[in-house]
Order: structure tokens, then sequence, then C-alpha cells
């Protein structure tokens, strides 16, 4: 059984893995690693295109490029991840809870998904940091309860299957309460689908957190978030395009990696799949 | 038929009336004095004061909400903070512009995607195919915000073919003026939304070529562009109905990003204005003006769904 799973795990999970994984390393290692100090002004190094000392060039004030995209590469993540741990927290446990209570619970759980549901997710986002000052943490939890009603789903449909299992059955008739049967039972047979779409969610998380801060309702200024940086770019597009390309391009590479990953989680995970191999 | 029309009716009104609370809320329990963000951080507390008398902030919340809200039910959305002129106006003058830009982008996404969407599934492992599968990646790898970027870089700044930011009115500008500041925005909504109703039409359209009705119509000897467009083409262009609302929510998303990258005057952009100056009716009644599109979008395609599925019109009528 064991060796069945590893000869399972596809090659593009591996390497999306090993790309999302250096990442993060860079990510947690940027404040020390960095060659130039990333918030310095250098004004006699303005605009300097891409050089052996400057890997990515310098920006309008003689930043180095590198050093600032490696010290804002935590931010995406931190909104990737972090986003998508905020659903989950919230929205698998309303998930449950709907599926297990059923009634007005439910009814009152699923409206209030359907209304979330109903506001197009940018929207939503610009909704909750449109009055309040700004900073990744508030854009980290925007993009986190945007995402809530599709984990609540998720959750949902996946316990509402459960809970018709034998074993739930069982722990019923041993007396077990509601707590116990969720948390015991439901819950830790509920983890493939939801790694699944949590892993597909996580692309997303980042998209839409580097699209909010790319409009201002992010990390502010100096702060070097990739979409930030991006914004900033703009009025020297012409004569020093590194300055956008190169967080752009960083923020492609992760994307495409994570959903890599994803994928072929999903194909690793996919109950439909598993079912498919026991034949 | 009407019984479903009339409930989903029921369930619009009732999400855009739970969305002025929500906006309403949102706006004004969140901390954070309103007249003390107008004003700025040097503001006096008279100023501040006089400022919050004029707006009505010492109301009571539910009057200043029923102030709100019996103003949208009369199509009044109140004064623009910024521009002092009514905001209703303003945004229907921006919704305006965004109806162009949308419009323009579905009509190019329904051809073009569901084109491509019939002919790779048709050619399937054609270079077409292979190409739409890595339009696909593309689609997730690249926001469109960076997008906007890239093509401002190559084709506004490197080529200099198109302009890169603005607007013209079809009387300043002429056709070719006013199609010129189209080009760029719109290439960049309908890329994403191209890949990605062609591929729903590719998977759903194969399904329906593999179907056992096609295999029928092939055996009674009809020519194979009658089998598809007869019997593979209307069962497959189903499913991808259920997934224009969805498109619709990507669309809105990307004309706020686009309008501002390409200082477009619309909604989108109008919104990000009165969020950066905490213009609250003209954010609130264009938040409102947004989400009522997007619900009667969802409106209309569940009931086109329903029009053209006959298995949920029997269910409908039924119940």
């Amino acid at each position: 059984m064991k060796e069945g799973f590893t000869q399972r795990i596809p090659r593009t999970l591996v390497l999306g893995g090993i790309i999302v994984g250096s990442i993060c390393i860079l990510a947690a290692l940027g404040p020390w690693i960095v060659p130039f100090e990333p918030d310095a002004f250098a004004i006699r190094e303005r605009l300097l295109a891409p050089s052996a000392a400057h890997w990515f060039g310098t920006d309008e004030f003689g930043r180095d490029v590198f050093s600032r995209v490696l010290a804002g590469a935590h931010h995406s993540l931190l909104m990737g991840f972090g986003a998508t741990a905020i659903s989950l927290v919230i929205g698998v446990p309303l998930g449950l809870i709907a599926a297990f209570r059923r009634g007005w619970t439910e009814e009152a759980i699923m409206r209030g998904v359907d209304l979330m549901i109903s506001i197009p997710p940018v929207l939503l986002g610009l909704l909750i940091l449109a009055v309040s000052d700004p900073s990744l943490f508030k854009t980290m939890l925007a993009v986190g309860l945007v995402y809530v009603p599709i984990m609540t789903r998720v959750a949902r449909a996946v316990a509402l299957g459960l809970l018709a299992e034998d074993f739930v059955e069982a722990a019923r008739a041993r007396g077990e309460g509601g707590f116990h049967i969720l948390a015991r039972e439901i819950l830790p047979n509920a983890w493939p689908p939801l790694i699944v779409e949590t892993a597909l969610r996580i692309t997303f998380a980042i998209l839409l957190g580097s699209a909010l801060s790319f409009l201002g309702l992010g990390p502010q200024p100096p702060d070097s978030e990739w979409g930030l940086m991006i914004a900033e770019s703009r009025p020297f597009i012409g004569e020093a395009p590194w300055i956008g390309l190169a967080p752009g391009l960083c923020l492609c590479l992760l994307l495409v990696s994570v959903n890599v990953v994803g994928e072929g989680l999903r194909d690793l995970l996919d109950p439909r799949l598993r079912g498919r191999g026991h034949g | 038929m009407t019984g479903f029309i009339a409930r989903r009716l029921v369930s619009v009104v009732f999400v855009l009336w739970a969305m002025t609370v929500l906006v309403f809320l949102i706006v004004h329990v969140l901390p954070g004095s309103v007249a003390h963000m107008i004003l700025g951080e040097y503001a006096t507390n008279e100023a501040i004061a006089a400022l919050e008398q004029r707006l009505g902030l010492n109301d009571p919340l539910y009057l200043q909400y029923w102030h709100w809200f019996s103003g949208l039910l009369r199509g009044d959305f109140g004064n623009s903070l910024t521009m002092d002129r009514p905001a209703g106006p303003l945004i229907m003058d921006a919704l305006g512009k965004s109806a162009i830009l949308a419009g323009v982008s579905i009509v190019l996404v329904a051809i073009i995607g569901i084109a491509l969407g019939i002919h790779s599934a048709t050619h399937v492992g054609s270079w077409a195919d292979r190409g739409l599968t890595l339009m696909q990646y593309f689609f997730i790898a690249v926001p469109e915000f960076f997008w906007c970027i890239l093509v401002i870089l190559f084709f506004a700044v490197w080529l200099g073919w198109l302009p890169a930011t603005g607007y013209t009115p079809l009387a300043d500008g002429g056709v070719l003026g006013w199609a010129k500041h189209l080009v760029l925005p719109v290439g960049t909504l309908v890329l994403g939304l191209i890949a990605h109703v062609s591929r729903l039409v590719r998977s759903s359209m194969l399904e329906a070529i593999e179907s056992r009705y096609v295999l029928a119509a092939r055996a009674k000897g009809l020519p194979e562009w009658v089998v598809l467009r007869r019997h593979a083409l209307p069962n497959a262009l189903l499913p991808a109905i259920t997934v224009l609302a969805v498109d619709v929510g990507i669309l809105i998303g990307g004309i706020v990003v686009v309008e501002s990258v390409f200082a477009y005057p619309g909604l989108g952009r109008m919104l990000i204005y009165a969020i950066d100056n905490q213009d609250l009716p003209l954010m609130m009644g264009g938040m409102m003006v947004i989400t009522a599109i997007y619900a009667i979008a969802n409106l209309v395609a569940d009931i086109l769904y329903a029009v053209l599925n006959p298995r949920i019109r029997v269910s409908g009528s039924a119940g």
C-alpha cells in the first residue's frame, strides 16, 4: 500500500513542490540573504538596468529590485496560505455544523453562504477593505473571508456523505456527543477532499491578494509586496521595465508552481480517482 | 416555469436588500471616523463636527440606513462627497462606459471561446488543441494586472501602436479613435475568459461526441457537420451556460483591475477612486450597482438554463 502510494506521486507534483518549497525558504531567509538593503535609497544608482551587481536592476530610488523582490516574497505566500487557512478555519466548522444540525441552523448558514457567493469576489474583497487602513493582515483576512463560502459548501457536502456511514451510526450508538462525532469521526475522514480544495484555492488567494495590493488595498509603501511593486513600476514602464517585470515574473512562477502542486494533490487524493484505482 | 422564475426573482430581490444592509453596516460600523478620514489628520474638531452634521452622521444608524435605502429605491444615490454632485448620474455614466467594455468582451468571448472549444474538441491532439491547454495555464499563472502591464509595455511602449491609457468618446475621436482605446483593455479582459470558456466547451463537446445519440446520428448517415451542429453542440453548450455566471463574476473583477490600469473611466475605476478618497455615497452606490448587475446576470443564466434544459423545465413547472 505504502509503495503504491509513493509510486503514484506524479513528477509534476514533485517539481512544483520543490519550486514552492524553495520560494518558501527564500522568502523565510529573505531579510538575511538580501545583497542590498531593500528600502535603502541610492540616488546615484537610479533606474539601472539589470547587471551583475543588481540582478534585477534598480528602481526610481536606486533601490535594488532583486533585494526588494526577495524581501517581499513572504507577502504573497502569507496571502495565499494565510488567507486559505482563514477560510478553512471559519468555513469548515460552519459546513460541518450545517451538515450535522440540519433544520434552521443549516438553513441560516447556507443562506448566508448563498448571499456571500452572490457578491463578485473582488467586490467582496473591496467591500471589506474599503473603509479601513490597508495592511497585509487585513488583505489576508479579506481574501480569507471571500473564500469561506466555498469551504463551507465543500465541507458540508463531504460531511453529509460521511454522516450516512456506518461508523457514524456506531458512534451515535455508543452515545457520543455531537462535538465528538464531528471532530473525531467526520473531520479525519473529510480531509482528502478538503486538502484538494485548499490546494487549488491557494492559487486564487494569491491572485486575489496581489490584485488587491496592486489596487492599493494591501501592504503600503515602502513595503515590497509584488502586486504593489508592479503598481508602483507603472510610471517607469518605458525607461525601466525591469522594476515591474521582475516581481511579475516571480509571481507567475509562484502561481504556476502552486497550481501544479494543487492539481497534483487532486490527482493523488481525489476519492473518485482512488476508487478507480481499487478497481 | 413561471413559479421557477418568480422564486428566482424573489431571491434576487432578497440578495439585493441584504447587500444594502451589508454594505451599509460595513461602511458605518467599522472603526474609524468617516469625517476624520475625509478631512484628514489635521482637521479641527469643529470642522469634523460640522461635516458630521452635514452628512447626517449624528443620526441613529437605522435612520441613516433608512435615509440611504429609501433614496436608493427612488434612484437617488446621494451626493458624491468629493465631487459635490449627485452620485447617481456619475455612477450611470461610468456604468455606460463599463458596459461597452463588458459587452464587447462578452460577445468576443462567446464567439471565439465556443469556436475554439468546438475546434479543439473535433481536432483532439492538434496544435490548436495543445495550444488551448497551454493557454489555460497561462490564464492561471499570469495575473490580469500583470498582463495589463505586459500588454502596455509591448503594444504601447515598444511598438507604439496603441494608446496605453484613456478613453475617447465616439463623438470626439470617431470610430477609430474610440476603438483604439478599447483594443488593449478588451484584449486583456477576454484572453483569460476565452481560455476558460473554450476549455469548458471542449470538454462538454467531447462528452457529447462520445454519446450514443451522436453515434446514432452518425449511423443514420448524417453528414458530420449536421451531427455536430444539430446533435452534439446544443447539448454541449448547456453546461457552458451555468458557468457563464461565474465568468461574469471574473469579468467584473477583471474590469475593476483593467479600468484602473488603463485609466478607463468606467465603474471599476470609479469604485477604486471612491475607496481611495473615502467618497462613501459613490462607493456604496457603485457597489450596489455592481451587485445588482451580477445578480441579474446570474438570474439570466439560470433562466436560460431552465429554458434550454427540458429536464429542469419539467421539474420546475411541477414544483
